[in-house]
């Protein structure tokens, strides 16, 4: 077996276990947290004999060992129950709201990745000059504000005061939206071949994507400098130096790639993060992501959706982890070749 | 000696400090003849490796250094050439092998990507074939078993005296005239140390190259070099052909250093056959009393 399959199928597993502790966990916390979800779904009006009923419905008298397994069982199938709130499948929610919540996050990290690499970059080669003082101020204020605020006075500055980009949604209500493919509106629109549609929705997801990546973009910024710095002592940059290789060969072959396999975790586990900060971003811009309906469903107490909502973002952050940790494994070969040592 | 590969003429070299200016190196000077061993000796912060950073360019990249003196490397003028033309002598004219082999190779790249960019500084259109076929020459010349196999490997994968011969290879790859070796496998073992010096003295005695050995260890020093300086404090104190400064060093600094030497009689470890007797049963030169 080679040592990246063997790499992917321990990653693999492991997250299989923690998705395991991750649904009990809240699958007893949703159920312990005070209110009853039969009452609150029916509301003050309902009789006490129609309260009894849904709870008999739902299964809520039974032992909370029973009902878990009742939740894996069902799970095994595919499904995650019907959402109180919604009265739909929660899977069918999910789908509905997820991919735009998605969609925000992915762009959110091209930005991380494609903003806050480079900056480190330039600020570690012009260290201690004007261009790394003014990144580092910035890249220290995107760390320290938190991205809601960022999406505020994004949207004051740029959607408010300067009318450069749209105030909120996900696309112009002029525009007619195109059939729902994938559920990624972007990638949907280019389905379509509706390049208009795709201009539009790309010129709506760029304030909140940014509001979302600015505390990656500083964090990235900052610790690809300090890892290039860190980089750029070691005796095999001076053996570079020593047969003449040019400096900017040096900066892209020699620094860039060992410097990066820090980087790499880190925004790993800050795209992750970025999935917990979209629900207030989202807020924000009136997005239609999976931040609205989980907001409702916790309020409502809505068990399933709670559950089910919690469980795929987990999901979600596990799978990121595991591409960053095969990232990791490509561009460094120690990790590569350490699997295979280890006795 | 009369066309000399290298030579320094009063070479200073000061460090810009908020302190104002500290110098570190007052006046050095030094020829290496073609073909020549010669060794640069003192202890730690005489201004040895500076020296050899000099005489690279590499300091002259420094802001904060300031550099004076004449350098002349196969009759040019370094000071008068560009930072391009400084450039473009290393690796090609002359290279260095460094103290920590493992650490100097770049851990993300398996050796036969480095051997190429190395290989490369000479003929910028080698191909992938050709330059796997002259490492593996290369490293068949430093008596390295398995070339294509080091080749596919790692630093980290290899052993600290493989490394070092890898890197022995690679300054040599190009044939310079002048090769620079600062404290070369001071962080190997002694052992290893030792054999992979011997690889290098015969390898550049066979091609002619020379060298300018850095070092603190005498008794290295003795082995491998035709001439010694002895710096101290960023001054040469002595100098000369080995055998005349190790019989009679004259400068107190000089006996000091050589006094600080432990001695060893016989040298080196003794090659035991692996039939003998006493590798079969490691007990048959002690008289062991076995308990009744």
């Amino acid at each position: 077996m080679s040592p990246v399959v063997q790499l992917l199928a321990k990653r693999l597993s492991i997250s299989v276990i923690v998705l395991i502790g991750v649904s009990m966990l809240i699958f007893a916390i949703a159920r312990i947290i005070p209110g009853d979800p039969a009452r609150i779904a029916l509301g003050p009006n309902a009789t006490t004999e129609q309260v009894m009923q849904l709870r008999d419905k739902l299964h809520l008298d039974e032992s909370i060992i029973v009902q878990y397994a009742n939740f894996v069982s069902d799970f095994a199938r595919g499904d995650l129950g019907i959402s109180l709130y919604t009265n739909r499948p929660v899977m069918t929610d999910i789908a509905q709201f997820l991919p735009a919540t998605l969609e925000l996050v992915f762009v959110a990290g091209l930005f991380m990745i494609g903003f806050g690499i480079p900056l480190g970059i330039l600020s570690a080669r012009h260290r201690g000059k004007a261009a790394d003082n003014v990144i580092r101020v910035l890249s220290l204020l995107g760390v320290s504000a938190p991205s809601f605020v960022w999406a505020v006075i994004l949207m004051l500055l740029f959607a408010f005061f300067l009318p450069i980009f749209p105030i909120a949604g996900q696309i112009s209500d002029t525009l007619t939206v195109p059939p729902r493919i994938s559920g990624f509106l972007l990638f949907d629109c280019l389905l379509a071949g509706d390049l208009r549609a795709f201009a539009d929705a790309a010129h709506h997801i760029v304030l909140p994507a940014f509001a979302l990546s600015l505390s990656g973009i500083g964090q990235a910024a900052r610790l690809t400098r300090a890892n290039m710095i860190e980089t750029y002592d070691k005796p095999y940059i001076e053996m570079a130096r020593s047969y003449g290789f040019p400096e900017q060969r040096i900066a892209r072959r020699y620094a860039f790639r060992p410097s990066l396999i820090p980087s790499l975790t880190i925004i790993g586990l800050d795209f992750a993060a970025m999935l917990g900060n979209a629900f207030l971003v989202e807020a924000v811009y009136a997005w239609p992501g999976l931040s609205r309906y989980g907001v409702q469903v916790i309020l409502r107490k809505d068990l399933n959706a709670i559950v089910g909502t919690v469980l795929v973002i987990s999901a979600t952050f596990l799978i990121v982890n595991i591409i960053v940790d095969l990232l990791i494994a490509f561009i460094n070969p120690r990790i590569r070749y350490a699997e295979r040592s280890r006795p | 000696m009369s066309d000399p590969i290298l030579s320094l003429l009063d070479l200073k070299l000061g460090f810009k400090t908020y302190e104002g200016l500290v110098e570190v190196l007052h006046g050095i000077s030094l020829r290496i003849g073609r073909g020549e061993k010669v060794a640069l000796v003192g202890e730690s912060g005489s201004g040895k490796s500076v020296t050899a950073r000099i005489i690279l360019g590499l300091l002259q990249e420094l802001k904060s250094a300031r550099i004076s003196g004449a350098i002349h490397f196969d009759g040019a003028d370094l000071e008068k050439l560009s930072r391009r033309e400084r450039q473009a002598l290393r690796g090609t004219r002359m290279s260095m092998i460094f103290q920590d082999p493992t650490s100097s190779l770049n851990p993300v790249f398996p050796i036969h990507v480095q051997f190429h960019e190395v290989l490369r500084r000479m003929d910028r259109n080698l191909t992938q074939r050709q330059g796997m076929q002259r490492a593996i020459s290369l490293l068949t010349d430093v008596s390295i078993p398995e070339p294509e196999r080091v080749l596919q490997a790692y630093a980290f994968q290899l052993s600290g005296g493989m490394n070092q011969r890898v890197m022995i290879a690679m300054a040599l790859a190009n044939e310079p005239s002048l090769l620079i070796a600062d404290e070369p496998g001071t962080a190997l073992d002694v052992t290893v140390q030792a054999q992979t010096l011997h690889l290098m003295r015969d390898l550049v005695v066979r091609k002619g190259t020379s060298v300018l050995f850095i070092s603190h260890n005498l008794g290295v020093v003795r082995e491998f070099a035709d001439r010694v300086y002895v710096i101290y404090k960023g001054r040469i104190v002595e100098h000369g052909p080995t055998d005349a400064l190790f019989g009679q060093p004259r400068h107190p600094y000089t006996k000091a250093l050589m006094a600080a030497v432990p001695r060893i009689t016989g040298g080196g470890i003794p090659d035991i056959p692996e039939n003998s007797e006493a590798f079969l049963d490691p007990m048959i030169d002690h008289e062991v009393e076995v308990p009744a």
